[in-house]
């Protein structure tokens, strides 16, 4: 298991009371999948990587992982005085690790993903999309083993979304990561992960979980995912799953 | 990428030559103001409809002024002026901005002073100029201290200000991969402000000159305040007169000064307001 979260719980104290975030969450990210996390708004999925990340303590569990954590978040958050190199290099700036090395496997990065030429461009002066693959270059940089992506793909119109989704899954894949998607999106959830736990309103807890087996000839892609047979099929499942909550 | 749908025609010439042709009219009529000004003041006065014993002639001043600058003396109080105020908003800027800092990173330190800085933000810090004249003593180290009194606290409040609300986001992203405090200050408070801070900046000129005058007003020797409060005391209007003008360029300059290390920084950083 790369990530294994055990009996998870996390409150917060606010001057109303405590609230419960999260109850007894359990999950686990097996090596070389994308498990998908799945909750209506405001259900804690933020909560949860903001523990994965330690950015936040859990209030009690266990949390194992077994590798360094990437961030990717819902907004590029480029910084719109650096150049789209510098962009990506703040992460080993911080860390101190700018090494020949580096350098040259970011060029790399940038040179494979087309984002060669814009360089020395400023952030600006790109596309969404383009922002956004910025964004997971800039993330990728540090050499993460595990990637947590909190919707990143919503601040996108849609068309530019799908694209984005498709863009980024095969990064993934090639780059060879693991990673976990947060997202309410049910279509897009199905279309990039290999497993699916759907997380019930707050206290949340995992309500369900769903192992997505799609048909596909050659490989898989976000794209092509979303003509499978089965694709309405998990569409439905995973709909009604969070109807029960909208109520 | 940006601007490619964009070419030159007809219609644009004709937009840029109008655009240009009513930003002529309003310099015409802003300059037609001030000398017209100048010439009713100067005939009026000639006339006797105005008393020149209190609001003298433009004549008067210029010749005046044309006197002190013959004997090299005008230069002399300029000088004084312009380097009391030079000392004060930097000195005003760079301390606030150093206090500022402080306080974003302790957020219990920024509670624990925010009754004392709302307070002393909303007293007028000129009712504190004859105390530090005491304390501090007269001349040049005086008046400074009056004009970074008056320029600090409003600095040290507003670049606060600023500092906190640079996206909560952006410092998770940087916090993502563990950075230091440090690191966000270095790395992303302080380059996302710069336009913020050259703003006040701009404001702590014209506060650091209210804090030079009034010293000078209290007590010294030298300086277009100085001037001023003497032409005031022996009924010499003229004196008074050119010293105002004379303070109004000199701010000009400093202001268009910094106007222009605004434009310099972005262009240099192709970044937009």
């Amino acid at each position: 298991m790369v990530i294994e979260l055990k009996n998870l719980n996390k409150s917060f104290y606010t001057d109303e009371g405590e609230l419960k975030v999260l109850q007894n969450v359990n999950l686990a990210l097996e090596h070389g999948k994308i498990l998908g996390v799945l909750g209506p708004s405001g259900s804690g999925k933020s909560t949860l990587l903001n523990i994965l990340t330690n950015l936040i303590k859990p209030t009690s569990g266990t949390v194992e992982v077994n590798g360094k954590i990437g961030y990717m978040f819902q907004k590029d958050h480029l910084l719109e005085w650096r150049t789209i190199k510098d962009n990506i290099m703040i992460g080993l700036e911080i860390q101190k690790k700018i090494t020949p090395q580096a350098v040259e496997k970011i060029d790399r990065l940038l040179k494979t993903y087309g984002l060669w030429e814009f360089r020395n461009r400023y952030p600006r002066e790109l596309s969404g999309g383009m922002r956004q693959r910025v964004a997971l270059i800039r993330t990728l940089a540090t050499d993460p083993d595990i990637l947590l992506l909190d919707e990143p793909f919503s601040a996108l119109d849609y068309q530019t979304r799908l694209l984005v989704s498709d863009d980024i899954y095969k990064i993934i894949k090639q780059e060879g990561k693991d990673a976990i998607l947060v997202s309410h999106d049910i279509s897009e959830i199905i279309s990039v992960c290999d497993t699916i736990c759907v997380l019930s309103k707050r206290p949340a807890t995992v309500k369900a979980k769903y192992e997505i087996e799609l048909t596909i000839e050659g490989e898989r892609t976000p794209l092509v995912s979303r003509n499978a047979p089965e694709f309405k099929y998990y569409f439905d499942l995973l709909w009604k799953e969070l109807e029960m909550y909208a109520q | 990428m940006r601007n490619k749908d964009i070419v030159s025609s007809d219609g644009f010439e004709k937009y840029l030559a109008q655009k240009k042709k009513s930003k002529r009219n309003i310099m015409l009529i802003q300059a037609l103001i001030l000398i017209g000004g100048i010439v009713l003041w100067e005939v009026l006065a000639q006339m006797g409809i105005i008393n020149t014993f209190l609001v003298s002639c433009p004549s008067k001043i210029f010749e005046l002024f044309i006197q002190y600058v013959k004997d090299g003396t005008i230069f002399t109080h300029i000088k004084v002026s312009v380097w009391e105020t030079v000392l004060g908003f930097s000195i005003g800027t760079i301390l606030g901005i150093l206090i500022a800092i402080i306080l974003w990173s302790s957020d219990t330190l920024a509670k624990i002073m925010d009754p004392y800085l709302v307070v002393l933000n909303a007293l007028p810090k000129t009712a504190l100029a004859p105390i530090i004249i005491v304390w501090v003593g007269p001349g040049v180290k005086g008046i400074v201290v009056i004009a970074v009194t008056i320029s600090l606290v409003t600095t040290v409040l507003s670049a606060y200000n600023y500092f906190i609300n640079v996206e909560e986001d952006k410092v998770k992203m940087l916090k993502s991969f563990g950075a230091t405090k440090l690191q966000i200050l270095t790395k992303l408070i302080l380059p996302s402000n710069i336009g913020n801070l050259i703003n006040i900046t701009k404001i702590n000129i014209g506060l650091s000159w209210v804090g030079v005058i009034v010293g000078e007003f209290i007590v010294s020797r030298a300086g277009l305040g100085y001037l001023i409060v003497y032409g005031g005391q022996v009924f010499r209007l003229d004196l008074v007169m050119m010293g105002v003008v004379v303070l109004a360029v000199c701010a000009l300059v400093m202001y268009q000064a910094v106007n222009m290390l605004e434009k310099l920084y972005y262009a240099k950083s192709n970044t937009h307001k």
